[in-house]
């Protein structure tokens, strides 16, 4: 069985101060890495002899509006099947540089993982091999799930929640 | 009569002939294809009858679920998850709950617990029903297909009498389940599970050996287990490929570690292998079912926390704290603490991955579901790569996309 502990401390030993923030949310080994060194964790972790974590499980964006400098997150989840092992991956951005390096090379489930991302957030996967939008049409000029683009109308007046005591 | 003048008859020679060009046909599959099984678009590239090359579009039902999940207070985001995997909606439902009790803390009884797993493990047989008797369709045997379906329409019987709804169940609470089985529930689940295996053995009887579905399904649409996992593939399709993971046996949820069942793996994950692999998961679903109705344990049918558990009706028109509490919750006044969490459960198709994070508020602040239909369709055009197109479909039918959850 492979411990939050061990795999913390092989990755500091690896990376050094590349990786911080390291957390345990839920039990969830979650740990921050920048845009540089994201694709040699990754392959580190997938080839490593003893911590085999060849799943990718899931890519998704995040938004924090008010984080300046690190306005957009892009978490990866990666599973280990042989110890039952999982963990998250997070890569902080700024809006001003959206850019960061593509996972097609490790993982074939990135491809589509990274265009709705992409099609999502507006976040730039180098190296894609055909980056465009996937849900959406592609006529389409922004980039949904930001927060700048609410679920309702902010100029109707029946709907403030102080109205509703909250 | 007018005169009509002729053309001159010129046929040029032999070495005037433009040279013949091999032309690819270029084929719509889809998107209102009836083997396509939903919206989804496949424009093929064809040598004659072979699939040179793919590409698919898709995306024609989305609905921005992750969007609208962001200004619904948690509850209420249970009528969005049994939307996505229609086939098998309690399943989403449960998963989403999990997830949510996860972030809250709340620990939920043993009987609601069971009764989850009862709905899911039944919501993983019509999902598989759907699938397999379809497959048998798309070779051309529709008496299977006619066998089962009355099957399905038991078990979406047992959904009314659990719930009130069949198809989109918005089954559940978070925090347990909105009532406990009802005796007639209960009865109808025996009856299910006394009279299922006759029909699902007819099935076998069709098709298992049947010399045109065995010709027609081994060796099509075969996939690697290295090719699978590179994909993320998981549940059947990857199980089909010969790798032993599932998430109720690897991260047991709900009390699932209290059952006693098998994974069923295959070898050669081809359509053949995915269609027995699904067969087989029926039979222990149904073993699931009967363990979990026969220990069914006593006691109360929801946790206590009053403060997310939306009370049964029945009690909001007697009780004054209940209708507090009704009112609080579905005016979404009561926030979740902050947190980040991802919870994984074994959908109809594979791992269905809730990540949720929450910065303290009544709504999500972000929601990714992880569909398991969205990652296996991007390996369709390698799995149908120099095969026919009749294969092609059979390849399709036996991965088990489900539009809604492709394109959530």
């Amino acid at each position: 069985m492979l411990t939050n502990q061990e795999v913390a401390e092989g990755l500091l030993e690896k990376f050094g101060d590349q990786v911080f923030d390291f957390e345990e949310p839920y039990g969830l080994l979650t740990l921050s890495t920048t845009r540089e060194e994201i694709i040699p964790l990754m392959e580190f972790l997938k080839d490593h002899k003893h911590y085999q974590v060849i799943f990718l499980t899931d890519i998704t964006g995040v938004q924090y509006p008010d984080n300046a400098g690190k306005e957009y997150v892009v978490v990866y989840h990666m599973h280990s099947f042989v110890h039952n092992f999982r963990i998250r991956i997070k890569v902080a951005l700024s809006a001003a540089d959206i850019h960061i390096p593509t996972a097609t090379g490790l993982f074939a489930s990135a491809n589509w993982m990274e265009r709705e991302t992409y099609d999502f957030f507006g976040i730039l996967f180098d190296g894609h091999p055909n980056l465009r939008r996937i849900l959406n049409i592609e006529e389409m000029d922004y980039f949904p799930m930001r927060k700048e683009y609410p679920m309702e109308d902010a100029t109707r007046e029946d709907k403030i929640d102080a109205l509703f005591g909250r | 009569m007018a005169d009509i003048e002729l053309l001159p008859h010129n046929v040029p020679s032999n070495s005037e002939l433009p040279e013949l060009v091999e032309e690819l046909t270029t084929l719509n599959l889809g998107p209102t294809h009836p083997a396509t099984h939903g919206i989804f678009q496949n424009v093929l590239k064809m040598d004659g009858e072979k699939i040179v090359s793919g590409e698919q579009t898709i995306g024609y039902i989305h609905r921005a679920f992750e969007k609208i999940a962001e200004r619904r207070p948690f509850y209420q985001i249970t009528t969005l998850t049994d939307r996505m995997n229609y086939c098998s909606s309690p399943i989403n439902n449960m998963g989403w709950h999990m997830t949510v009790e996860k972030l809250l803390g709340i620990e939920v009884p043993k009987r609601a617990q069971y009764i989850r797993v009862i709905m899911m493990e039944l919501a993983r047989i019509t999902d598989h029903i759907i699938c397999n008797s379809i497959l048998g369709v798309d070779t051309g045997a529709f008496t299977g297909f006619l066998y089962v379906m009355q099957k399905r329409e038991e078990v979406y019987e047992i959904y009314e009498e659990v719930c009130g709804a069949r198809l989109t169940t918005n089954m559940g609470r978070v925090g347990g389940m909105e009532r406990d089985l009802s005796s007639a529930a209960i009865r109808k689940i025996n009856d299910f599970i006394k009279s299922f295996p006759a029909v699902l053995r007819e099935l076998e009887k069709l098709l298992n050996r049947n010399r045109i579905f065995m010709d027609r399904t081994i060796n099509v649409g075969p996939i690697s287990a290295e090719r699978a996992l590179s994909y993320g593939f998981t549940g059947p399709n990857l199980r089909a490929a010969g790798v032993d993971y599932d998430v109720r046996v690897m991260n047991p949820y709900s009390s699932y570690e209290d059952f006693d069942f098998e994974v069923p793996i295959g070898q050669s994950g081809d359509t053949f292998d995915r269609y027995m692999v699904r067969n087989e998961e029926m039979w222990q679903s149904l073993k699931i079912v009967e363990q979990a109705i026969n220990n069914l344990p006593e006691g109360p049918y929801y946790a206590d926390a009053p403060e997310f558990y939306l009370p049964p009706k029945n009690e909001v028109y007697k009780s004054m704290e209940a209708l507090i509490y009704h009112f609080k919750i579905v005016m979404g006044e009561i926030d979740a603490p902050a947190g980040e969490v991802y919870h994984a459960v074994e959908g109809g198709n594979g791992e269905l991955g809730f990540y949720l994070i929450s910065d303290g508020g009544r709504a999500p602040y972000r929601l990714h579901f992880r569909r398991p239909s969205f990652i296996y369709y991007q390996a369709y055009p390698e799995m149908c790569k120099g095969s026919s197109l009749s294969d092609a479909i059979l390849t399709m039918s036996s991965l088990n996309v489900i539009a809604g959850e492709l394109d959530a």
